[in-house]
Protein backbone atom coordinates (compact mmCIF):
# COMPACT_ATOMS: atom_id res chain seq x y z
CA UNK A 1 0.00 0.00 0.00
CA UNK A 2 3.01 2.27 0.47
CA UNK A 3 2.07 5.90 0.29
CA UNK A 4 -1.62 6.33 -0.09
CA UNK A 5 -2.94 9.85 -0.41
CA UNK A 6 0.56 11.04 0.24
CA UNK A 7 0.61 9.63 3.74
CA UNK A 8 2.96 6.77 4.46
CA UNK A 9 3.45 4.86 7.63
CA UNK A 10 6.74 6.15 8.94
CA UNK A 11 9.15 3.40 8.32
CA UNK A 12 10.25 2.53 11.82
CA UNK A 13 7.82 4.61 13.76
CA UNK A 14 7.52 2.09 16.55
CA UNK A 15 11.24 1.74 17.12
CA UNK A 16 14.12 3.83 18.18
CA UNK A 17 16.26 4.64 15.16
CA UNK A 18 18.96 2.38 16.52
CA UNK A 19 17.15 -0.73 15.33
CA UNK A 20 19.70 -0.69 12.53
CA UNK A 21 22.44 -1.51 15.02
CA UNK A 22 21.52 -5.14 14.72
CA UNK A 23 23.93 -6.64 12.24
CA UNK A 24 25.05 -10.07 11.31
CA UNK A 25 28.14 -9.62 13.41
CA UNK A 26 26.01 -9.09 16.48
CA UNK A 27 25.31 -11.61 19.20
CA UNK A 28 22.92 -14.50 18.69
CA UNK A 29 19.37 -13.36 19.58
CA UNK A 30 18.86 -16.46 21.73
CA UNK A 31 21.82 -15.45 23.86
CA UNK A 32 20.49 -11.93 24.22
CA UNK A 33 17.02 -13.13 25.12
CA UNK A 34 18.29 -15.54 27.77
CA UNK A 35 20.73 -12.93 29.16
CA UNK A 36 17.97 -10.38 29.57
CA UNK A 37 15.73 -12.99 31.11
CA UNK A 38 18.35 -13.97 33.70
CA UNK A 39 19.19 -10.35 34.49
CA UNK A 40 15.48 -9.65 35.00
CA UNK A 41 15.03 -12.66 37.26
CA UNK A 42 18.02 -11.64 39.37
CA UNK A 43 16.68 -8.10 39.66
CA UNK A 44 13.21 -9.27 40.61
CA UNK A 45 14.38 -11.53 43.45
CA UNK A 46 16.19 -8.74 45.32
CA UNK A 47 14.29 -8.31 48.62
CA UNK A 48 12.64 -4.89 49.18
CA UNK A 49 14.69 -2.21 50.89
CA UNK A 50 18.14 -3.44 49.83
CA UNK A 51 18.87 -0.37 47.74
CA UNK A 52 22.57 -0.93 47.15
CA UNK A 53 21.94 -4.34 45.60
CA UNK A 54 20.45 -2.64 42.54
CA UNK A 55 23.60 -0.69 41.75
CA UNK A 56 25.58 -3.55 40.15
CA UNK A 57 22.60 -4.41 37.93
CA UNK A 58 22.23 -0.82 36.84
CA UNK A 59 25.92 -0.91 35.98
CA UNK A 60 25.52 -4.14 33.98
CA UNK A 61 22.56 -2.87 31.99
CA UNK A 62 24.23 0.48 31.32
CA UNK A 63 27.36 -1.35 30.23
CA UNK A 64 25.33 -3.39 27.74
CA UNK A 65 23.66 -0.24 26.43
CA UNK A 66 26.99 1.52 26.02
CA UNK A 67 28.56 -1.60 24.54
CA UNK A 68 26.07 -1.41 21.66
CA UNK A 69 26.55 2.38 21.44
CA UNK A 70 22.88 3.13 21.90
CA UNK A 71 22.02 6.81 22.41
CA UNK A 72 21.92 6.90 26.21
CA UNK A 73 19.66 9.91 26.51
CA UNK A 74 17.01 8.45 24.21
CA UNK A 75 17.13 5.10 25.94
CA UNK A 76 16.73 6.71 29.38
CA UNK A 77 13.84 8.85 28.18
CA UNK A 78 12.12 5.84 26.72
CA UNK A 79 12.68 3.74 29.83
CA UNK A 80 10.84 6.29 31.95
CA UNK A 81 7.65 5.49 30.04
CA UNK A 82 7.14 2.45 32.27
CA UNK A 83 6.93 4.59 35.45
CA UNK A 84 3.30 5.82 35.07
CA UNK A 85 2.02 2.29 34.52
CA UNK A 86 3.79 0.94 37.59
CA UNK A 87 2.77 3.98 39.60
CA UNK A 88 -0.90 3.30 38.90
CA UNK A 89 -0.48 -0.17 40.37
CA UNK A 90 1.76 0.70 43.32
CA UNK A 91 0.43 4.10 44.40
CA UNK A 92 -1.94 2.52 46.90
CA UNK A 93 0.68 0.34 48.56
CA UNK A 94 1.76 2.92 51.18
CA UNK A 95 -1.85 3.35 52.26
CA UNK A 96 -2.86 -0.27 52.57
CA UNK A 97 0.23 -2.07 53.69
CA UNK A 98 0.44 -2.81 57.40
CA UNK A 99 3.40 -2.20 59.67
CA UNK A 100 4.67 0.91 61.42
CA UNK A 101 3.19 4.14 60.12
CA UNK A 102 5.41 7.11 59.40
CA UNK A 103 2.41 9.36 59.10
CA UNK A 104 -1.14 9.08 60.21
CA UNK A 105 -3.83 11.67 60.19
CA UNK A 106 -7.45 12.45 59.68
CA UNK A 107 -8.71 13.52 56.29
CA UNK A 108 -12.37 14.49 56.62
CA UNK A 109 -13.96 11.18 57.68
CA UNK A 110 -11.08 9.01 56.55
CA UNK A 111 -8.18 7.95 58.68
CA UNK A 112 -4.99 7.86 56.69
CA UNK A 113 -1.95 5.76 57.52
CA UNK A 114 1.16 5.85 55.41
CA UNK A 115 3.18 2.79 56.20
CA UNK A 116 6.91 2.68 55.93
CA UNK A 117 6.90 -0.86 54.51
CA UNK A 118 4.45 0.30 51.88
CA UNK A 119 6.72 3.08 50.70
CA UNK A 120 9.70 0.74 50.61
CA UNK A 121 7.71 -1.79 48.59
CA UNK A 122 6.50 0.88 46.19
CA UNK A 123 9.98 2.24 45.57
CA UNK A 124 11.42 -1.26 45.16
CA UNK A 125 8.85 -2.16 42.56
CA UNK A 126 9.44 1.10 40.73
CA UNK A 127 13.19 0.55 40.61
CA UNK A 128 12.79 -3.07 39.54
CA UNK A 129 10.36 -2.19 36.78
CA UNK A 130 12.61 0.57 35.54
CA UNK A 131 15.71 -1.64 35.48
CA UNK A 132 13.83 -4.42 33.71
CA UNK A 133 12.52 -1.91 31.19
CA UNK A 134 16.04 -0.65 30.60
CA UNK A 135 17.33 -4.14 29.87
CA UNK A 136 14.36 -4.88 27.61
CA UNK A 137 15.04 -1.71 25.66
CA UNK A 138 18.58 -2.93 25.19
CA UNK A 139 17.20 -6.21 23.83
CA UNK A 140 14.57 -4.76 21.51
CA UNK A 141 16.67 -1.98 20.05
CA UNK A 142 19.64 -4.16 19.24
CA UNK A 143 17.63 -7.10 17.87
CA UNK A 144 15.25 -7.10 14.92
CA UNK A 145 11.80 -8.50 15.50
CA UNK A 146 12.45 -11.25 12.99
CA UNK A 147 15.52 -12.54 14.77
CA UNK A 148 13.74 -12.29 18.12
CA UNK A 149 10.93 -14.43 16.73
CA UNK A 150 13.48 -16.87 15.36
CA UNK A 151 15.12 -16.98 18.79
CA UNK A 152 11.78 -17.74 20.47
CA UNK A 153 11.16 -20.48 17.95
CA UNK A 154 14.54 -22.06 18.49
CA UNK A 155 14.07 -21.89 22.27
CA UNK A 156 10.95 -24.04 21.79
CA UNK A 157 8.44 -21.34 22.53
CA UNK A 158 5.10 -22.74 21.18
CA UNK A 159 5.19 -22.42 17.38
CA UNK A 160 1.63 -21.16 17.13
CA UNK A 161 2.37 -18.30 19.52
CA UNK A 162 5.44 -17.31 17.53
CA UNK A 163 3.34 -17.38 14.39
CA UNK A 164 0.72 -15.13 15.95
CA UNK A 165 3.43 -12.68 17.02
CA UNK A 166 4.89 -12.69 13.53
CA UNK A 167 1.45 -12.05 11.98
CA UNK A 168 1.00 -9.20 14.40
CA UNK A 169 4.23 -7.62 13.31
CA UNK A 170 3.54 -8.13 9.62
CA UNK A 171 -0.02 -6.83 9.60
CA UNK A 172 0.18 -4.03 12.13
CA UNK A 173 1.55 -1.84 9.32
CA UNK A 174 -1.17 -2.90 6.89
CA UNK A 175 -3.85 -2.18 9.48
CA UNK A 176 -2.35 1.17 10.51
CA UNK A 177 -2.33 2.15 6.85
CA UNK A 178 -5.91 1.00 6.42
CA UNK A 179 -7.00 2.97 9.49
CA UNK A 180 -5.31 6.07 8.18
CA UNK A 181 -7.03 5.80 4.82
CA UNK A 182 -10.41 5.33 6.48
CA UNK A 183 -9.77 8.22 8.83
CA UNK A 184 -8.82 10.51 5.96
CA UNK A 185 -11.92 9.52 4.04
CA UNK A 186 -14.03 10.20 7.11
CA UNK A 187 -12.39 13.52 7.85
CA UNK A 188 -12.95 14.63 4.28
CA UNK A 189 -16.68 14.14 4.65
CA UNK A 190 -16.89 15.29 8.26
CA UNK A 191 -16.16 18.90 7.29
CA UNK A 192 -15.19 19.80 10.86
CA UNK A 193 -18.55 18.83 12.36
CA UNK A 194 -18.90 18.60 16.11
CA UNK A 195 -17.22 16.13 18.44
CA UNK A 196 -20.27 13.96 19.00
CA UNK A 197 -20.53 12.98 15.34
CA UNK A 198 -16.80 12.42 15.30
CA UNK A 199 -17.04 9.97 18.16
CA UNK A 200 -20.03 8.23 16.69
CA UNK A 201 -18.23 7.75 13.38
CA UNK A 202 -15.22 6.47 15.30
CA UNK A 203 -17.37 3.56 16.42
CA UNK A 204 -18.27 2.78 12.82
CA UNK A 205 -14.65 3.05 11.84
CA UNK A 206 -13.52 0.58 14.48
CA UNK A 207 -16.30 -1.83 13.54
CA UNK A 208 -15.44 -1.66 9.86
CA UNK A 209 -11.77 -2.10 10.64
CA UNK A 210 -12.55 -5.20 12.65
CA UNK A 211 -14.63 -6.75 9.88
CA UNK A 212 -12.03 -5.90 7.25
CA UNK A 213 -9.28 -7.44 9.34
CA UNK A 214 -11.38 -10.53 9.83
CA UNK A 215 -11.98 -10.85 6.10
CA UNK A 216 -8.32 -10.25 5.41
CA UNK A 217 -7.44 -13.06 7.78
CA UNK A 218 -9.61 -15.39 5.70
CA UNK A 219 -7.83 -14.35 2.50
CA UNK A 220 -4.43 -14.73 4.14
CA UNK A 221 -5.38 -18.19 5.29
CA UNK A 222 -6.55 -19.12 1.79
CA UNK A 223 -3.21 -17.90 0.43
CA UNK A 224 -1.40 -20.03 2.99
CA UNK A 225 -3.45 -23.07 2.03
CA UNK A 226 -2.69 -22.39 -1.62
CA UNK A 227 0.99 -22.81 -0.83
CA UNK A 228 0.55 -26.15 0.84
CA UNK A 229 0.07 -25.09 4.46
CA UNK A 230 -1.34 -27.99 6.45
CA UNK A 231 -1.45 -26.57 9.96
CA UNK A 232 2.17 -27.23 10.93
CA UNK A 233 4.24 -24.05 11.07
CA UNK A 234 7.60 -24.77 9.46
CA UNK A 235 10.58 -22.44 9.31
CA UNK A 236 14.15 -22.38 8.14
CA UNK A 237 16.74 -22.43 10.87
CA UNK A 238 19.29 -19.72 10.31
CA UNK A 239 20.82 -19.15 13.74
CA UNK A 240 24.34 -20.37 14.51
CA UNK A 241 26.22 -19.87 17.76
CA UNK A 242 29.64 -18.28 17.24
CA UNK A 243 32.71 -17.85 19.35
CA UNK A 244 31.70 -14.32 20.34
CA UNK A 245 28.45 -15.69 21.74
CA UNK A 246 30.29 -18.07 24.04
CA UNK A 247 32.64 -15.30 25.14
CA UNK A 248 29.65 -13.10 25.91
CA UNK A 249 27.83 -15.83 27.84
CA UNK A 250 30.97 -16.66 29.82
CA UNK A 251 31.69 -13.06 30.76
CA UNK A 252 28.11 -12.03 31.53
CA UNK A 253 27.58 -15.28 33.43
CA UNK A 254 30.62 -14.80 35.63
CA UNK A 255 29.75 -11.15 36.26
CA UNK A 256 26.22 -12.13 37.27
CA UNK A 257 27.43 -14.86 39.63
CA UNK A 258 29.97 -12.49 41.16
CA UNK A 259 27.32 -9.82 41.66
CA UNK A 260 24.92 -12.32 43.15
CA UNK A 261 27.46 -13.57 45.68
CA UNK A 262 28.70 -10.09 46.61
CA UNK A 263 25.16 -8.80 46.95
CA UNK A 264 24.25 -11.52 49.42
CA UNK A 265 27.50 -10.99 51.39
CA UNK A 266 27.34 -7.22 51.56
CA UNK A 267 23.89 -5.82 51.15
CA UNK A 268 21.26 -8.42 51.78
CA UNK B 1 -4.22 -32.56 -29.62
CA UNK B 2 -2.28 -31.15 -26.66
CA UNK B 3 -2.68 -32.68 -23.22
CA UNK B 4 -5.43 -31.13 -21.06
CA UNK B 5 -4.06 -29.98 -17.68
CA UNK B 6 -7.23 -28.52 -16.18
CA UNK B 7 -10.65 -30.02 -16.80
CA UNK B 8 -13.54 -28.31 -15.07
CA UNK B 9 -16.91 -29.91 -15.43
CA UNK B 10 -20.26 -28.76 -14.17
CA UNK B 11 -18.86 -26.45 -11.49
CA UNK B 12 -21.45 -24.65 -9.38
CA UNK B 13 -20.80 -22.47 -6.36
CA UNK B 14 -23.05 -20.34 -4.21
CA UNK B 15 -22.50 -18.35 -1.06
CA UNK B 16 -24.03 -19.64 2.17
CA UNK B 17 -26.87 -17.11 1.71
CA UNK B 18 -27.81 -18.82 -1.54
CA UNK B 19 -26.44 -16.22 -3.98
CA UNK B 20 -25.01 -18.05 -6.98
CA UNK B 21 -21.45 -17.14 -7.94
CA UNK B 22 -20.60 -19.82 -10.48
CA UNK B 23 -23.18 -21.58 -12.61
CA UNK B 24 -22.49 -24.73 -14.57
CA UNK B 25 -18.92 -23.93 -15.59
CA UNK B 26 -17.22 -26.14 -18.17
CA UNK B 27 -13.65 -25.25 -19.02
CA UNK B 28 -10.62 -27.13 -20.29
CA UNK B 29 -7.09 -25.72 -20.32
CA UNK B 30 -4.31 -27.36 -22.31
CA UNK B 31 -0.63 -27.62 -21.50
CA UNK B 32 1.49 -24.58 -22.34
CA UNK B 33 -1.53 -22.42 -22.99
CA UNK B 34 -2.11 -18.92 -21.63
CA UNK B 35 -5.80 -18.47 -20.98
CA UNK B 36 -7.40 -15.18 -20.02
CA UNK B 37 -10.57 -15.21 -17.97
CA UNK B 38 -12.11 -11.79 -18.42
CA UNK B 39 -15.20 -10.42 -16.84
CA UNK B 40 -16.51 -7.45 -14.86
CA UNK B 41 -16.07 -7.06 -11.10
CA UNK B 42 -18.06 -9.67 -9.24
CA UNK B 43 -18.32 -12.03 -12.22
CA UNK B 44 -16.84 -14.88 -10.17
CA UNK B 45 -13.29 -14.83 -11.53
CA UNK B 46 -11.60 -15.02 -8.12
CA UNK B 47 -13.97 -17.74 -6.95
CA UNK B 48 -13.17 -19.75 -10.05
CA UNK B 49 -9.44 -19.44 -9.36
CA UNK B 50 -9.90 -20.56 -5.76
CA UNK B 51 -11.30 -23.81 -7.12
CA UNK B 52 -8.20 -24.54 -9.18
CA UNK B 53 -6.15 -25.78 -6.26
CA UNK B 54 -8.87 -26.90 -3.99
CA UNK B 55 -9.17 -23.96 -1.61
CA UNK B 56 -12.83 -24.35 -2.47
CA UNK B 57 -13.89 -27.77 -3.61
CA UNK B 58 -16.71 -30.31 -3.48
CA UNK B 59 -18.76 -28.18 -5.87
CA UNK B 60 -18.24 -30.08 -9.10
CA UNK B 61 -15.60 -32.11 -10.79
CA UNK B 62 -12.21 -30.53 -11.40
CA UNK B 63 -9.35 -32.56 -12.80
CA UNK B 64 -5.81 -31.25 -12.52
CA UNK B 65 -3.31 -33.15 -14.68
CA UNK B 66 -5.74 -36.03 -14.84
CA UNK B 67 -6.38 -36.19 -11.09
CA UNK B 68 -9.78 -35.27 -9.67
CA UNK B 69 -9.36 -32.86 -6.74
CA UNK B 70 -10.38 -34.44 -3.46
CA UNK B 71 -9.36 -34.34 0.18
CA UNK B 72 -6.73 -37.02 -0.32
CA UNK B 73 -4.63 -35.22 -2.96
CA UNK B 74 -4.93 -31.54 -1.97
CA UNK B 75 -1.31 -31.42 -0.94
CA UNK B 76 -0.12 -32.67 -4.31
CA UNK B 77 -2.49 -30.44 -6.27
CA UNK B 78 -1.38 -27.33 -4.40
CA UNK B 79 2.23 -27.98 -5.27
CA UNK B 80 1.27 -28.17 -8.94
CA UNK B 81 -1.10 -25.23 -9.17
CA UNK B 82 0.35 -21.92 -8.00
CA UNK B 83 -2.22 -19.28 -7.08
CA UNK B 84 -1.15 -15.63 -7.05
CA UNK B 85 -3.64 -13.53 -5.15
CA UNK B 86 -4.76 -10.08 -6.19
CA UNK B 87 -3.57 -8.27 -3.08
CA UNK B 88 0.01 -9.16 -2.12
CA UNK B 89 -0.74 -7.99 1.42
CA UNK B 90 -2.98 -11.03 1.67
CA UNK B 91 -0.44 -13.40 0.25
CA UNK B 92 2.75 -12.20 1.92
CA UNK B 93 2.35 -12.75 5.62
CA UNK B 94 5.91 -13.15 6.91
CA UNK B 95 8.02 -10.38 8.39
CA UNK B 96 10.78 -11.13 5.84
CA UNK B 97 10.65 -11.64 2.09
CA UNK B 98 12.88 -14.70 2.40
CA UNK B 99 10.52 -16.49 4.79
CA UNK B 100 7.58 -15.83 2.50
CA UNK B 101 9.27 -17.24 -0.59
CA UNK B 102 10.52 -20.19 1.47
CA UNK B 103 7.07 -20.91 2.89
CA UNK B 104 5.86 -23.05 -0.03
CA UNK B 105 9.04 -25.17 -0.35
CA UNK B 106 9.06 -25.66 3.44
CA UNK B 107 5.55 -27.07 3.29
CA UNK B 108 6.69 -29.39 0.53
CA UNK B 109 9.30 -30.73 2.92
CA UNK B 110 12.43 -29.84 0.94
CA UNK B 111 15.86 -29.86 2.58
CA UNK B 112 17.33 -26.54 3.78
CA UNK B 113 19.85 -26.35 0.94
CA UNK B 114 17.19 -27.05 -1.69
CA UNK B 115 14.97 -24.42 -0.12
CA UNK B 116 17.73 -21.82 -0.29
CA UNK B 117 18.32 -22.73 -3.91
CA UNK B 118 14.63 -22.51 -4.82
CA UNK B 119 14.23 -19.16 -3.08
CA UNK B 120 17.22 -17.69 -4.87
CA UNK B 121 16.06 -19.02 -8.22
CA UNK B 122 12.49 -17.76 -7.75
CA UNK B 123 13.64 -14.29 -6.70
CA UNK B 124 16.03 -14.12 -9.64
CA UNK B 125 13.21 -15.11 -11.99
CA UNK B 126 11.09 -12.15 -10.93
CA UNK B 127 14.08 -9.81 -10.84
CA UNK B 128 14.05 -9.34 -7.08
CA UNK B 129 17.36 -10.92 -6.05
CA UNK B 130 18.85 -9.25 -3.02
CA UNK B 131 15.48 -8.53 -1.39
CA UNK B 132 15.63 -11.60 0.87
CA UNK B 133 16.14 -9.72 4.11
CA UNK B 134 13.68 -6.90 3.36
CA UNK B 135 10.34 -6.49 5.09
CA UNK B 136 7.28 -6.64 2.79
CA UNK B 137 5.78 -3.53 4.37
CA UNK B 138 8.74 -1.49 3.13
CA UNK B 139 8.24 -2.50 -0.52
CA UNK B 140 6.19 -0.86 -3.26
CA UNK B 141 3.07 -2.56 -4.61
CA UNK B 142 4.83 -3.61 -7.81
CA UNK B 143 7.67 -5.13 -5.81
CA UNK B 144 5.24 -6.90 -3.52
CA UNK B 145 3.37 -8.34 -6.51
CA UNK B 146 6.60 -9.73 -7.91
CA UNK B 147 7.53 -11.21 -4.53
CA UNK B 148 4.08 -12.80 -4.39
CA UNK B 149 4.79 -14.41 -7.77
CA UNK B 150 8.21 -15.58 -6.54
CA UNK B 151 6.52 -17.08 -3.47
CA UNK B 152 4.54 -19.29 -5.83
CA UNK B 153 7.32 -19.97 -8.35
CA UNK B 154 9.53 -21.36 -5.58
CA UNK B 155 7.20 -24.38 -5.50
CA UNK B 156 7.86 -25.14 -9.20
CA UNK B 157 4.18 -25.30 -10.18
CA UNK B 158 3.16 -26.55 -13.59
CA UNK B 159 0.11 -24.32 -13.67
CA UNK B 160 0.01 -20.68 -12.59
CA UNK B 161 -3.19 -18.79 -11.85
CA UNK B 162 -3.12 -15.02 -11.45
CA UNK B 163 -5.90 -12.92 -10.00
CA UNK B 164 -5.80 -9.38 -11.46
CA UNK B 165 -2.00 -9.27 -11.74
CA UNK B 166 -1.88 -5.71 -13.07
CA UNK B 167 -4.51 -4.04 -10.90
CA UNK B 168 -3.45 -0.82 -9.16
CA UNK B 169 0.01 -0.77 -10.75
CA UNK B 170 1.58 2.29 -12.33
CA UNK B 171 2.45 1.96 -16.03
CA UNK B 172 6.08 1.04 -15.49
CA UNK B 173 5.35 -1.59 -12.85
CA UNK B 174 2.55 -2.89 -15.06
CA UNK B 175 4.90 -3.32 -18.04
CA UNK B 176 7.50 -5.01 -15.88
CA UNK B 177 4.87 -7.42 -14.69
CA UNK B 178 3.48 -8.15 -18.17
CA UNK B 179 6.99 -8.90 -19.42
CA UNK B 180 7.58 -11.12 -16.41
CA UNK B 181 4.38 -13.09 -17.07
CA UNK B 182 5.37 -13.46 -20.71
CA UNK B 183 8.68 -15.07 -19.70
CA UNK B 184 7.16 -17.68 -17.37
CA UNK B 185 6.99 -21.05 -19.14
CA UNK B 186 4.17 -22.65 -17.11
CA UNK B 187 0.56 -23.02 -18.23
CA UNK B 188 -1.11 -19.77 -17.18
CA UNK B 189 -4.61 -18.67 -16.32
CA UNK B 190 -5.00 -14.94 -15.89
CA UNK B 191 -8.19 -13.49 -14.42
CA UNK B 192 -8.33 -9.83 -15.33
CA UNK B 193 -10.13 -7.01 -17.06
CA UNK B 194 -6.92 -5.48 -18.38
CA UNK B 195 -7.76 -6.17 -22.04
CA UNK B 196 -4.47 -4.76 -23.39
CA UNK B 197 -2.58 -7.32 -21.37
CA UNK B 198 -4.89 -10.06 -22.59
CA UNK B 199 -4.11 -9.10 -26.19
CA UNK B 200 -0.38 -9.28 -25.46
CA UNK B 201 -0.23 -12.45 -23.42
CA UNK B 202 -3.09 -14.77 -24.09
CA UNK B 203 -3.89 -16.76 -27.18
CA UNK B 204 -7.24 -17.89 -25.77
CA UNK B 205 -9.87 -15.98 -23.80
CA UNK B 206 -12.95 -16.97 -21.85
CA UNK B 207 -15.57 -14.39 -20.93
CA UNK B 208 -17.15 -14.82 -17.52
CA UNK B 209 -20.22 -12.83 -16.56
CA UNK B 210 -22.64 -13.38 -13.67
CA UNK B 211 -21.04 -16.73 -12.96
CA UNK B 212 -21.45 -18.10 -16.46
CA UNK B 213 -19.04 -18.52 -19.31
CA UNK B 214 -20.46 -16.46 -22.17
CA UNK B 215 -17.78 -17.27 -24.71
CA UNK B 216 -14.52 -19.14 -25.03
CA UNK B 217 -12.24 -18.90 -28.04
CA UNK B 218 -9.22 -17.26 -29.66
CA UNK B 219 -8.41 -13.89 -28.07
CA UNK B 220 -8.63 -11.94 -31.34
CA UNK B 221 -12.10 -13.05 -32.23
CA UNK B 222 -13.37 -12.43 -28.69
CA UNK B 223 -11.83 -9.02 -28.21
CA UNK B 224 -13.05 -7.90 -31.62
CA UNK B 225 -16.61 -8.93 -30.79
CA UNK B 226 -17.78 -5.58 -29.40
CA UNK B 227 -21.32 -6.82 -28.96
CA UNK B 228 -20.11 -9.59 -26.64
CA UNK B 229 -17.82 -7.31 -24.66
CA UNK B 230 -20.67 -4.85 -24.19
CA UNK B 231 -22.96 -7.58 -22.87
CA UNK B 232 -20.30 -8.58 -20.36
CA UNK B 233 -19.73 -4.98 -19.26
CA UNK B 234 -16.21 -4.91 -20.66
CA UNK B 235 -16.78 -2.24 -23.30
CA UNK B 236 -18.71 1.03 -23.04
Amino acid sequence: MGACWGVAVEKDSIYLPCEKHSTEKDLDPRIKLLSVLSVIILIVIIPPGKWLAYVPFLAIVLALILFHRLPLKKVLLRSISIIPFVLVITIFLPFFKGGPAIFSGQLWIFRINISQDGIVAMLSILIKAWLCMLSLIWLTTTTTITSLLEALRRLHFPAVMVMILSFMYRFIFVIIEETRRMKHARDCRLCGKDRLIQFRSLGNLIGTLFIRSYERSERVYAAMLARGFDGTPRTVNTLRLRKSDFVFVASLGSVLIFVLVMNYRLFI
Amino acid sequence: MPEPVIEIENLNFSYPDGREVLKNIHLTVYRGETLAVIGPNGAGKSTLLLHLNGILHKNGSIKILGETIGDHNLHRIRARVGLVFQNPDDQLFCPLVYDDVAFGPLNLGYSPSTIREKVEKALAEVGMSGFEQRAPHHLSLGEKKRIAIAAVLSMDPEILAFDEPTSNLDPRARWLLINLLKRLPATKIIATHDLDMVRLLCERTAVLDKGQILADGPTDSILNNLELLRTAGLAP
